[in-house]
């Protein structure tokens, strides 16, 4: 335990550096990948069929590629058609796209849960698609929706540890970078998954919270 | 004002209604009665575009209702529409309610809306519950709130689709109080009912429809004391004596 504690205290600023990264691709690929997601699903619901075929189409693509080598295919292939990105930009651009059809699929499951009648009582006081959405569907659709976007947010969190198959110097890799110089493999990865812990309570809070609210309603 | 010639609707194979014509004038009352899944509000549904029919004519003032065109959008601003099951919007309150097309269909000024809404509140007996959700209201308010609602898009007309329906018993009245002050008050009206007391006593005219088919039609008294069609006279039979 003292060990552990030595070697926590040696490591943890350098693993810290690794943690701001975490956090950027966590954050910019979930708001991405919700833009995008909203984009998907409402082009689901739209009740044009050339724009729901597309949605669902493109949905199931991005469902049937592995993250990884989705990751691969920006950072590695997208080069050899010109399109050159950093690390950060390929993590970010690839866990967006990848996160936005579970996103897309989260966001349909909440509007078409909303009852017909009240899109029928908007369409009688004259609104139109758009405005029915905004005013009538969507405000009641982020109540359901938000307990589920929570664990989204976890998975996410997690998940930005595959950026460092691309390079990101973000906290899974820095860990594995710092074990393979030192060799003390159990101290670091048990400091790094306290790390992840660390920061997905709140976000784990933060789901509790909506849920309960989300039930009271 | 509403006129309906030769209109015909499926869903699928099946032919609810059969070539419907019937006319409404302004100011005019009008119960439609008939047994379940006769195509009563299905009628409704077409007026306003809810549902689009597959041949014959529906006009509004003269205009062709086209569920499909965004002329419908004029249509509805001038046929309000109330609903068996009120649905409100459970996210505001019974004055968001009442102001939402005005203020974001007619783009009224919001003042002007609240101040409208207010007073329409009032003339359904709401004043005091204007901040309420509709969750805090019983059915019967809930449906007063829905009609203020349709008031408040200044329609030419109302339709009502079974609006004590889903009511307990003893909050029908007020509802039906509701309904006829607006028709005295000169409110061209369409109700789809089971109230016969109603239809008998605020109705100017009832049609009988069973089957997709206007099967007997006439002034409300006339209709609802003599009705001449032994299918009628079995449904007022049955639905004046249960037992």
């Amino acid at each position: 335990m003292e060990k552990f504690l030595r070697d926590a205290t040696e490591f943890f600023p350098i693993l810290l550096q690794g943690v701001g990264l975490t956090i950027l691709v966590t954050l910019g690929s979930l708001i991405l990948s919700t833009i995008l997601g909203i984009v998907w699903a409402l082009m689901r619901v739209s009740g044009i069929r050339a724009l729901s075929g597309v949605s669902a189409g493109l949905i199931n693509l991005i469902r049937g590629i592995p993250i990884i080598v989705l990751l691969f295919y920006l950072y590695f292939v997208m080069p050899d058609f010109g399109v050159t990105l950093t690390a950060l930009q390929a993590a970010i651009l690839g866990l967006g796209i990848a996160y936005s059809a579970y996103q897309a699929e989260n966001f349909r499951a909440g509007i078409e849960a909303i009852d017909k009648g009240q899109i029928e009582a908007a369409q009688t006081i004259g609104m139109g698609w758009w405005l029915t959405m905004r005013r009538v569907v969507l405000p009641q659709a982020v109540r359901i929706v938000l307990p589920p976007y929570g664990n989204i947010m976890i998975m996410l969190l997690k998940d930005s540890s595959q950026a460092s198959t691309i390079t990101v110097a973000e906290l899974a890799l820095q860990g594995k970078l710092i074990a393979s110089s030192t060799f003390k493999n159990t101290s670091v990865f048990t400091l790094v998954a306290l790390m992840y812990l660390t920061m997905s309570i709140p976000l784990i809070l933060l789901v509790r919270h909506l849920e309960k609210r989300a039930e009271r309603k | 004002m509403i006129e309906l010639r030769n209109v015909h609707k499926s869903f699928g194979r099946v032919e609810v209604l059969k070539g419907i014509s019937a006319a409404v004038e302004k100011s005019e009352v009008v119960c439609i009665i008939g047994p379940s899944g006769s195509g009563k509000s299905t009628i409704l549904r077409c007026i306003n575009g809810l549902e689009s029919y597959d041949a014959g004519d529906i006009l509004v003032e003269g205009a062709r209702v086209e569920s499909k065109a965004s002329s419908i959008v004029a249509v509805r601003t001038r046929v309000s529409m109330v609903f068996q099951r009120f649905n409100l919007f459970p996210h505001r309150t019974a004055i968001e309610n009442v102001i939402e097309g005005p203020i974001y269909v007619k783009n009224e000024p919001r003042a002007e809306a609240l101040e409208r809404g207010r007073v329409l509140l009032a003339r359904v007996g709401l004043a005091e519950k204007a901040d309420a959700y509709p969750a805090q209201l019983s059915g019967g308010q809930q449906q007063r709130v829905a009609i203020a609602r349709a008031l408040a898009m200044q329609p030419k007309a109302i339709l009502f689709d079974e609006p004590t329906s889903a009511l307990d018993p003893e909050l029908v009245g007020d509802v039906l109080s509701v309904m006829r002050k607006l028709a005295d008050d000169g409110m061209t009206m369409v109700v789809v009912t089971h109230e016969m007391g109603f239809a008998r006593d605020v109705a100017d005219r009832v049609l009988f429809i069973d089957g997709g088919v206007i099967v007997e039609q006439g002034a409300a008294k006339a209709v609802l004391n003599q009705p001449q069609h032994p299918r009628t006279q079995d449904f007022l039979r049955r639905v004046l004596h249960p037992l």
